[in-house]
């Protein structure tokens, strides 16, 4: 595939190039020969797969990671952005996901950090308010600029961003995923705002996961996947099947061991479900949403970033406390699962997506965390029974296959791989019903992968029931016998193995209706 | 074959240094072999040179003792030297002034620790407040609280009469069997509760399971909530056991002085964090242990005293104990990288 020329009404370089740009990652490529350009006055969307690449180009970009191979020219120079600062001088503003705003500091003082209009080392507070309520008017919006920014919805705190990176003489606005936060009038407020600021020659990066958005907003459209630039294409020319091809149009590989189905009795049905993690006036992470998974059987979850589906798994586990509305049925009961631990009396048992922040204890050893969920029962009247506890770790342990010198040494110590399999046996050791998989094999090698899809049939033929969320499309399609498919809290499509296919899953998971009633209207 | 045997020797001696434990033997070992060069025309090799020095650092150790496992579950306890404070009074008040029996004297003192450790536990455990407020808060709550149950007075055997006279009781029987010293005049009570502490802290820490849960959410609170682990209720013991072992030391305080001083302790809380530190005990949390304590406070306990027998004055004391704390705590650093 071949750049696109130029066109001929544009002949100044564009304001961004980006050739042949590679990033690896301790041995591991996450970007190769990746190229992005960006004309003044156009939207280009820049989409793909979770882990994709997309927000490692953006880093680069954003002057955050340094070490890159490639080129970067703004406007026909060559330039490399050597940090944050340096990124923001050339005119390159990058608005995160997670705002970088300081909460407490007034939106006068957010919007000049670092470059405070000052004499003699004092602030000028006249002049930096009245320079901030000029950008904020820029942006029609009329608020106190002495206030400060943690008091305003996030929608305005976007904004404010927006406006910071504008003082800045930004050229070149980078959003990622800027609709997240924001109802249906903020999102219309903001897609005026970048109609305005291409009007005004600036270049805009808006990465997203919403087939809608993109096909309102996206003059052109470039495509990742595995690291790899796939193509750049005008929006026009890119039909949504088309650009949901260029996605997922890999080989789904036939190396992952085809799980064999068990399917028993009905083990787990929750009906009209909603979870609110942040309370209940917030708007629910997952919203009504009826669900069952029989013993035996996998049911895959499918989504992207923001589907909920991490949530509702926190939520049927308790973590949330008492945050979950609609009913859930444990076996055929009716059940109140309102904390980890009841969930785990219960049967429930969730393997969460980080192990690292929330799924181990990396200073004690592996013995600690492989009983640390059901050490009452190991204990006697409280006391406990070193060597019990050492024998059920090696039960355990030793199913799964772990490698490690000794079982007293900190798991800290321990792989990625072998660390995944230490916080397996902690719930493979309360011996649950009802397992949540939230990226099972995220960050372990080949080897460890496959150990570990071979172990889910191992679990499935024991009648256990398993509920997994994975980001990598080939496991998931290959590892679940159903799958079921969120976006922004909502199932919007459900697939038997037959039904499923990559670009449905995509179609799916970005929201687009017209696949999933299609597919319905197949079966 | 000597050689080898001898570069074999040095590499498990590597090994056991690297060990925490090996840092805090190493220390002691340093502070001893200091006292042993500098003896003091040598009043360091004496019997009583030990037991004073024992005697003297047990208050210290019991504190420390009870702070071992808030330090672990990541929290600190600012409290304790109050709390002493507000024991000690409890319990001079009650058996000199009231004639109690010495164990309601006792069991007065230790609800009164444990019920004070409990609130703040609850305060930072349940409402959420940072340990170092909720403790700060209630330092100087119990402070006042100690004043006032003594009305602004030490506690002592000499009554003020009616008439602006004093008039003296006798000791309560408790506070001369806690200021006795047992096996031949060798070892002070005081220093057999100080071991009694340390052997059930021990207990709790390595053999209940409130202790793995204690470092597991000192490890990773998040974890170890998701695992199932009560971690209101763990913190919440946690504080109740430091302010329970604060009692202790105030009853054995009270004992000592024979009064009880609303002044007492003062301070004390940042020496027994120093002694926990200086064994090795993270303030991260997560990492340490009792055994370590317990080093930690022979450490620093003999350390003040060889200053003292060598006539340091106190101020060149100080200095130096500060000197050494942070040497200590670098070397503990450079063994985890």
């Amino acid at each position: 595939m071949k750049f696109p020329q130029p066109a001929p009404n544009a002949p100044q370089p564009p304001l961004l190039r980006m050739t042949g740009i590679g990033k690896q990652f301790g041995g591991i490529k996450v970007l190769e020969g990746v190229q992005f350009e960006v004309r003044a006055g156009e939207a280009h969307v820049l989409a793909g797969e979770n882990g994709a690449g997309k927000s490692t180009l953006i880093k680069i970009l954003g002057g955050i990671y340094r070490e890159f191979a490639g080129r970067i020219e703004l406007e026909g120079r060559e330039e490399r952005p050597k940090s944050p600062l340096h990124a923001s001088e050339l005119g390159i503003a990058i608005i995160h996901q997670e705002l970088s705003l300081i909460g407490p500091m007034s939106v006068a003082d957010n919007i000049f950090l670092g470059r405070l209009p000052a004499r003699a080392g004092f602030v000028d507070r006249a002049v930096q308010e009245k320079q901030a309520a000029y950008w904020v008017q820029q942006l029609g919006l009329d608020l106190d600029v002495r206030q400060p920014v943690e008091q305003f919805p996030i929608a305005v705190q976007q904004l404010i961003e927006i406006a910071k990176a504008l003082s800045q003489k930004a050229r070149i606005i980078v959003m990622d995923e800027p609709t997240s936060a924001l109802n249906a009038p903020e999102v219309h407020k903001l897609f005026g705002l970048i109609e305005a600021l291409k009007r005004q020659a600036c270049g805009i990066v808006y990465i997203s996961h919403k087939m809608q958005e993109i096909e309102r907003i996206a003059d052109r459209i470039t495509v990742l996947r595995d690291g790899r630039w796939i193509g750049t294409a005008s929006a026009a020319e890119l039909s949504a099947p088309k650009l949901i091809q260029w996605m997922v149009g890999r080989e789904v590989s036939e190396q992952s061991p085809r799980h064999a189905s068990h399917p028993g009795r009905e083990l787990f049905r929750g009906e009209n479900l909603s979870v609110f993690p942040r309370g209940r006036s917030r708007r629910p992470a997952v919203q009504d949403l009826s669900i069952c998974v029989q013993s035996g059987e996998i049911l895959g979850l499918g989504g992207l970033q923001g589907s909920g589906a991490s949530e509702l798994f926190l939520g049927l586990f308790g973590a949330y406390g008492p945050a979950v509305r609609g009913s859930v049925y444990l076996d055929g009961e009716k059940v109140e699962l309102n904390s980890p631990r009841q969930a785990i009396q219960a049967g429930v048992a969730l393997l969460t997506n980080d192990r690292k922040a929330t799924g181990l204890v990396l200073p004690l050893s592996v013995i600690a965390n492989a009983t640390l969920a059901d050490l009452s029962r190991l204990a006697r009247r409280g006391w406990r029974c070193p060597n019990e506890e050492r024998l059920a770790a090696e039960t355990t342990t030793s199913s799964l296959r772990l490698r490690a010198a000794s079982l007293d040494q900190p798991v800290g110590l321990l792989s990625g791989g072998n660390q995944q399999k230490v916080a397996i046996a902690k719930w493979l050791q309360v011996r649950p019903k009802l397992l949540l998989l939230d990226e099972p094999t995220r960050g372990i090698d080949v080897g460890a992968k496959q150990e570990i899809y071979q172990l889910m049939n191992e679990w499935t033929a024991q009648g256990i029931a398993i509920m997994l969320i994975t980001s990598e499309l080939p496991e998931l399609l290959t590892l679940s016998d159903r799958i079921l498919v969120l976006h922004r809290g909502r199932s919007t499509a459900e697939f038997s193995r037959a039904q499923a296919t990559p670009e449905r899953i995509m179609a799916a998971a970005m929201g687009s209706g017209s696949v999933s009633s299609c597919v319905k209207s197949n079966n | 074959m000597a050689n080898s045997s001898l570069t074999q020797n040095l590499g498990r001696l590597k090994k056991i240094l690297a060990s925490p434990a090996g840092r805090a033997f190493l220390a002691l070992a340093l502070v001893l072999l200091v006292g042993a060069i500098f003896n003091a025309g040598g009043a360091f090799f004496k019997p009583g040179t030990h037991r004073d020095a024992l005697r003297q650092m047990s208050v210290y150790g019991i504190l420390a003792c009870g702070l071992t496992p808030v330090i672990i579950a990541g929290g600190i306890d600012l409290a304790v030297g109050s709390l002493l404070a507000l024991v000690a009074v409890v319990c001079a008040r009650m058996a000199i002034h009231w004639s109690y029996p010495g164990f309601l004297a006792v069991a007065a003192g230790l609800l009164a620790g444990t019920a004070c450790g409990s609130i703040s536990g609850l305060i930072t455990a349940r409402l959420r407040v940072q340990p170092f407020i909720a403790t700060l808060a209630m330092m100087v709550f119990a402070r006042g609280l100690a004043k006032y149950a003594s009305g602004g007075m030490k506690v002592s055997t000499a009554i003020l009469g009616a008439d602006g006279s004093y008039h003296y009781v006798e000791v309560p029987a408790l506070f001369r069997a806690l200021d006795h010293r047992i096996l031949g005049g060798n070892v002070s009570v005081v220093t057999l509760v100080f071991a009694v502490c340390i052997a059930m802290a021990w207990l709790l820490m390595s053999r209940h399971q409130c202790g793995r849960y204690i470092y597991a959410i000192g490890g990773n609170e998040e974890a170890s909530r998701l695992s199932g682990v009560p971690v209101v209720g763990i913190k919440t013991l946690v504080y109740a056991f430091s302010g329970m072992c604060a009692a202790v030391a105030g009853i054995c305080q009270a004992a000592q002085e024979q009064q009880g001083d609303p002044e007492a302790g003062a301070g004390y809380e940042l020496i027994a964090i120093a002694m926990v530190v200086i064994g090795g005990t993270s303030l991260m949390g997560g990492r340490g242990g009792i055994g370590l304590t317990f080093l930690g406070v022979l450490t620093i306990g003999y350390l003040d005293k060889i200053l003292s027998i060598n006539a340091v004055p106190e101020a060149g004391r100080l200095v130096l104990t500060g000197i050494i704390i942070i040497i200590a705590v670098l070397t503990q650093r450079r063994q985890r990288a």
